[in-house]
């Protein structure tokens, strides 16, 4: 199959034109022609490689009524994705090959991203012993990443024994900062906010704690960390400071966490209960300083669907989370591009070919050059929409950016030369 | 007046004030009367939603829409739909379809009544929502403070005990602020939220050292079982350090006044010979509480239907 790509800007640069052929990329320059295939006009749209998404709940199997592996690749596909890990938080249990394979083939099935399974760290997320976690990366998943996320790997043995186990998997564990008993009943930032809402706290130092931690077990046994989801200013210190001493530590940030903070509390709407809690406008300012100058090593969405009777109610009986796949390209174009945080190079970096790193996917966040795999994202970048939760692909409705105007719009993605995404429109 | 009555943070000066003031003008109609009950609410229905237990304010606003003739309906999470799993917003909805013209909520969740508030067409008076407020608790407490001291403005408080866990301790200080008056929290650091220093108030850690200068000490309720938390060590340090008896209270100005909202715990955080002493107005507390509740629902559904 052939595709050419005519008059768009990768990185944001020079427009020229892109030549696919059997899933590569097989031409770039200008003034490309072709007798046979297909040909869309990219004038003014930014290409980039296809995103990956390190933190992504897909619910299936076990919460089918929220998303499942297809619903989510749709959306995902649709953000512009081209690669996602589903989180291990499954209902079973993804802890052993049986689980991650089953998703692995539901998302080969759905055919609209790669879906790399995330495997539990402990059985049944359980905390206290090893999931089969050589299993896993045998598995025909090829499982790398390995992460209890929902709850942390808070026993600092056996974090210790987790983060030796994976060196001979080249694996990674992705961990969950939050120390447990400083986090009982937790329902906000602790702050000015929560004193004032009665709201029980969820103290910035519960993640800080567990993050200086874990860099220092890794430092001590030599092994490869990444922290899901840092949302304070003190986090993005204790990373800049780990990796100053040489430690193999890897982040990421959220697209929430780089655009809303605590305020969002006010008025109780639990669509804007997430853990870890909306921070402060300081902590903003300082995750989109650490993204910008690489400390903070990728964007992932922790794109969490739910029902919406899990929403509207009590505060305190809702379930933390929201969605982020469709709109996270959008936040970063708000919070880091137009804010001249980043270029767009590096918002391929961080939301690309790092993530693609950490996750060991060597076909996913390549360079857009000849011989390459086509996958790529291509964006209007002067667009701007109000989002529309009734309109996303997403089966759940639990977006914060509802009624929010958003730059960046999603035109086309390919993935391996296919295209998943259309003029905005999901082909399958 | 607003809609809703969710949080006495929403307050200004002139809403506090024109139900204190209305509390009064009730109170004096009804002084002396045989039958105690004003025809204002007739043919509206309150419906009091109670998702604990709290049988003295369910009870306080019972009688307040009684008195000024509504229809009254107890619904009480236990035993009915609630406990079988109902959602609040399903809840919500039938007592919408019933006809409610006020729904008085107390509920275990910090914001329930503001979720409620969004979901139905009548009025939500806020009884108490988790941690959060207690904004009729308040109002009571400014009207008995300027009953017995004649004034809000300049007047000195204390709030002491666990304000952290306190929904009138928020509620009182919103509102004690809004009407003037200069508020000084007391407590375990334990027992104060991270984020106090936000608040218009002083804080101490040390009783004896603010009493000398107090026009009003308010006790808080605490739960014994705190201590399990580590909150603070034991009942009785907790009692020696935080608990206002007779020696405390001898520290205090001639004409100083003690609250509590109750339900008290006799020897924990206030001796018996306090509690009952004449600076007490415990019982003040209660019966206020009847006529500030009747200015409350008067205020928000009095309207034309």
């Amino acid at each position: 199959m052939t595709l050419l790509i005519k008059g768009a800007q990768p990185y944001g640069e020079d427009a020229v034109d892109i030549l696919v052929r059997d899933g590569v990329i097989a031409a770039i320059g200008e003034d490309l022609s072709v007798s046979t295939g297909r040909t869309i006009d990219a004038t003014g749209l930014v290409a980039l490689p296809g995103l990956v998404d390190l933190h992504t709940h897909l619910r299936e199997p076990g919460r089918e009524d929220t998303e499942t592996v297809l619903t989510g690749s749709r959306a995902a596909a649709l953000g512009g994705y081209t690669a996602v890990h589903a989180m291990a938080n499954t209902d079973p249990v993804a802890d052993t090959a049986g689980v991650v394979e089953q998703v692995w083939r539901l998302g080969g099935d759905a055919g609209l991203v790669d879906v790399v399974p995330v495997g539990a760290v402990t059985v049944g997320l359980g905390g206290t012993q090893l999931a089969e976690l050589g299993a896993m990366a045998d598995s025909a998943a090829r499982v790398r990443v390995f992460s209890d996320d929902g709850k942390c790997v808070s026993d600092p043995a056996l974090m210790r024994r987790a983060l030796e186990y994976v060196k001979a998997l080249d694996g990674v564990v992705a961990q969950h900062a939050e120390e447990p008993r400083l986090t009982v009943g937790a329902q906000m930032h602790e702050g000015d906010r929560s004193a004032r809402l009665g709201l029980t706290g969820w103290p910035a130092v519960a993640e800080e704690a567990i993050i200086a931690r874990d860099v220092l077990l890794a430092e001590h046994v030599g092994a490869r960390l990444h922290v899901c989801h840092v949302s304070t200013a003190g986090s993005v210190e204790l990373v800049r400071w780990a990796k100053s001493r040489g430690v193999e530590v890897t982040a990421e940030v959220t697209p929430h966490h780089l655009l809303l903070t605590d305020a969002q509390a006010e008025g109780y709407d639990a669509t804007f209960k997430v853990n870890p809690p909306l921070r402060t406008a300081e902590d903003v300012a300082a995750l989109r300083a650490g993204l910008a100058d690489g400390t903070v090593d990728a964007v992932a969405t922790d794109h969490a669907p739910h029902a919406g009777e899990d929403k509207e109610c009590e505060w305190s009986a809702a379930r933390p989370g929201m969605l982020g796949l469709e709109q996270a390209l959008s936040v970063v174009v708000d919070t880091m591009v137009d804010t001249g945080l980043l270029t767009w190079r590096e918002v391929a970096d961080r939301m690309s070919v790092r993530p693609a790193r950490i996750g060991r996917l060597a076909h996913q966040g390549r360079p857009i050059a000849v011989g390459e795999p086509a996958n790529l994202v291509l964006l209007d970048p002067a667009a701007r929409a109000v989002v529309d939760p009734a309109a996303l692909a997403s089966k759940s409705r639990n977006s914060p950016y509802a009624g929010r105007e958003l730059p960046g719009r999603v035109v086309h993605t390919l993935l391996r030369g296919e295209l998943s995404v259309l003029d905005g429109k999901v082909q399958k | 007046m607003r809609r809703h009555l969710l949080e006495s943070a929403d307050l200004d000066r002139a809403d506090a004030t024109l139900v204190l003031d209305t509390a009064a003008q009730i109170e004096s109609a009804l002084a002396g009367r045989e039958v105690k009950k004003l025809p204002t609410l007739r043919g509206r229905t309150v419906v009091n939603l109670f998702f604990e237990d709290s049988t003295r304010t369910r009870i306080s606003f019972e009688l307040a829409a009684k008195r000024l003739s509504a229809d009254v309906i107890n619904f009480s999470a236990k035993g009915s739909s609630v406990s079988k799993g109902e959602s609040l917003k399903d809840t919500a909805l039938t007592l919408e379809a019933m006809g409610a013209d006020g729904i008085v909520v107390r509920h275990g969740s910090s914001g329930a009544p503001h979720r409620l508030a969004t979901w139905v067409a009548g009025s939500v008076v806020n009884a108490g929502d988790g941690t959060h407020e207690h904004p009729t608790q308040a109002l009571l407490d400014a009207y008995t403070i300027r009953q017995r001291l004649g004034r809000l403005e300049g007047v000195r408080v204390v709030i002491t005990g666990d304000v952290l866990h306190s929904r009138v301790a928020r509620s009182n200080v919103w509102l004690l602020h809004t009407l003037g008056a200069e508020v000084t929290l007391v407590a375990p650091p334990t027992l104060l939220p991270v984020g106090v220093g936000s608040w218009p108030v002083t804080v101490s850690y040390d009783l004896d050292a603010v009493l000398p200068q107090a026009d009003v000490v308010m006790m808080l309720r605490v739960q014994g079982e705190r201590m399990n938390a580590s909150f603070f060590p034991s009942a009785r340090e907790y009692s020696r350090r935080y608990g206002l008896d007779a020696t405390r209270m001898a520290k205090l100005a001639d004409d100083a006044i003690v609250m509590h909202p109750g339900p008290m715990n006799r020897g924990m955080e206030i001796a018996a010979d306090v509690a009952d002493s004449p600076r007490s107005t415990i019982v003040e507390q209660v019966g206020n509480g009847v006529s500030v509740r009747m200015a409350v629902l008067y205020l928000l559904l009095g309207g034309p239907a």
